[in-house]
């Protein structure tokens, strides 16, 4: 059995924990089995309606006032005392800040490696493989489990989202025992900025800018033509979060975040081996730079030379006549 | 305080990856070895900690004999100790092997921690699981990922950055925690502090001298394959007015990419 962990935030599933649903049906066929959802927390039924429509035949509710606020130590307890009963072969989870943060620990209890972040899954003489990136993105690697239950996080934003339609599973109430001395370093609280846009390793279209941004201030122009795209989120270059005109929150390469979007518009960036690692995996990518010889124009699919400052205007223009259209 | 932190020998981020595709393994020669730039976030709040609370640093790799380069810099940025656990055995890329390294190091040896930090990764393996894989070992508090910290007497506030948003972490100590960049500005090393790492001994400790069964040590992912990333093949460049090469950009958006 695959067995899928799924994140809910302030009352809403992360779409990449349904993503990873959805690979856990497309393996299940391959292998033979089926596959069964997990959540934890607290008031979870409403949304359990919504992960049955992604097709698990069993959805169990881990439902404990203790665990109304996340921490690695109760949500694993929780979820290891049903996985020793339950004895899964795979264990999948996205993996999000929380995925991240609470696989290992979970993975740890259970006594077991897992691999992180994977980009592919597959059956390999079979036995269930996946395939992951070192190095940022320099390398890739494909691994098996010498241990069961085998568990993978998958890399958000990868996985295509996959709706089955009809909701035949059913909903499991397990009582979980837990007491409070268990529940180390809870989260106090969700601090979030006022008007915080989508973390780009959620976003669809990633409009970053570099060392050709030449200060702070031009990070609006960067704003304004994500705000003409649907899903975007403004990116940086290690140069331009070094420099202190954006946040770290938005860097792209080896010290920032890697990155899978449909398209990458790279302004001012000249595309160094660490920023490419982090962002070569982009369906698209699009680059301005003025200079020819940029590095970045080997992997843009469409590259225009030029004084990004004279450029960008008109594509925002161009961008808001089309948006009119 | 107690502080430890834990660190990696990593190729720079600068670095071109090849692959011996007959070891399986990544070419080391000619790479350049740093100390892992979350590490040196860790180094960095260590040393703030034991200049606000006093107490002592001591910064510990595993890794071979060459990791000493890396321990004498955290040394020469202000650690009072630096200690080697010598593990000779290839990369295996399976971070539980580790942790359960470090379990008994911190069960058997390094019993007086108050705190364990780590970068939050390193670069290369990528794994992200030793902190919180030790912290179940130890059984001890984690907040991964910070990029804020405050400490009073035993109890912790840390920030911890999650999609879009912050998350504060109330903890009591002892606990691990993992550095994200923003956490701190690290430190250079000063010639006196590169003096005094230069006479300063590192210990290197043996895994039986932890105590540790080697069998329970064999890798639990095993690596099947290593592959270097597809090739991405230049598109088109086009050079002229800023109205027009802003036009065509947008109509491979349409047409192309079929994003708008």
């Amino acid at each position: 059995m695959i067995f899928v962990f799924i994140e809910e935030r302030e009352q809403k599933i992360k779409k990449a924990s349904l993503e990873s649903l959805s690979e856990a049906n497309r393996l299940a066929k391959e292998l033979n089995t089926n596959v069964e959802a997990v959540m934890a927390g607290h008031n979870l039924e409403p949304l359990a309606k919504d992960v049955l429509g992604y097709g698990p035949s069993k959805v169990y509710l881990l439902e404990n006032t203790l665990l109304q606020k996340y921490s690695a130590s109760g949500f694993s307890s929780a979820i290891s005392s049903l996985v020793e009963e339950i004895h899964p072969d795979i264990i999948l989870l996205a993996a999000t800040a929380m995925g991240k943060d609470l696989a290992p620990r979970l993975a740890a209890k259970l006594g077991v490696g897992m691999a992180t972040d994977c980009t592919e899954t597959r059956v390999q003489n079979g036995k269930f493989a996946v395939v992951r990136p070192i190095f940022a993105g320099k390398a890739f690697a494909t691994f098996t489990f010498n241990s069961t239950p085998q568990i993978a996080s998958l890399r958000p934003n990868v996985f295509p989202l996959e709706e089955v339609g009809n909701e035949q599973g059913t909903v499991v109430k397990k009582e979980v025992v837990l007491s409070e001395e268990k529940i180390l370093a809870p989260v106090d609280e969700i601090i979030r900025e006022e008007g915080t846009a989508l973390d780009i390793t959620e976003a669809d279209i990633i409009v970053s800018g570099g060392r050709g941004m030449k200060g702070p201030e031009n990070f609006d122009l960067l704003k304004d033509i994500s705000d003409l795209l649907p899903h975007a989120a403004v990116g940086a270059s290690r140069s331009a979060v070094d420099s202190g005109w954006i946040d770290h929150q938005h860097q792209v390469g080896q010290t920032g975040k890697t990155v899978s979007p449909n398209l990458y518009i790279a302004l001012g960036i000249s595309g160094a081996i660490q920023h490419v690692a982090g962002m070569s995996s982009s369906k698209f990518i699009v680059a301005v730079n003025k200079d020819p010889d940029a590095p970045i124009f080997k992997i843009a699919d469409f590259g225009v030379v030029g004084d990004l400052f004279q450029v960008v205007p008109h594509l925002k223009e161009e961008l808001k006549k089309s948006k009119s259209d | 305080m107690n502080v430890y932190v834990l660190v990696k020998r990593v190729p720079d981020t600068e670095s071109k990856i090849r692959i011996d595709h007959e070891k399986n393994a990544i070419i080391e020669e000619g790479l350049n070895f740093i100390l892992g730039p979350y590490d040196e976030y860790g180094v960095e709040e260590a040393l703030r900690i034991k200049e606000a609370h006093g107490g002592k640093v001591t910064v510990i790799s595993v890794g071979t004999d060459e990791t000493k380069v890396i321990l004498k810099k955290c040394l020469a940025m202000g650690a009072d100790e630096a200690v080697l656990i010598k593990d000779e055995s290839p990369e295996t890329y399976d971070g539980f092997r580790t942790a359960k390294i470090l379990e008994a190091a911190f069960k058997n040896k390094f019993t007086d921690y108050d705190l364990l930090l780590f970068g939050k990764q390193s670069v290369g393996a990528d794994n992200m699981q030793i902190p919180a894989m030790v912290a179940e070992l130890l059984d001890l508090p984690q907040v991964s990922v910070i990029t804020k910290l405050e400490i009073q007497d035993r109890e912790g506030i840390a920030h911890r950055e999650i999609e879009g948003a912050v998350e504060k972490v109330k903890f009591t100590l002892p606990a691990v925690l993992s550095a994200q960049k923003g956490l701190n500005e690290p430190r250079y090393e000063t010639l006196k502090g590169i003096m005094m790492a230069k006479r300063k001994e590192i210990p290197v400790v043996n895994l039986q001298d932890l105590g540790i069964d080697e069998t329970r040590l064999s890798p639990q992912v095993e690596l099947v394959k290593l592959d270097s990333p597809p090739e991405r093949k230049a598109g088109k460049v086009v050079e002229g007015e800023p109205e027009e090469t802003a036009k065509k950009l947008v109509e491979f958006l349409q047409k192309e990419a079929k994003v708008i």
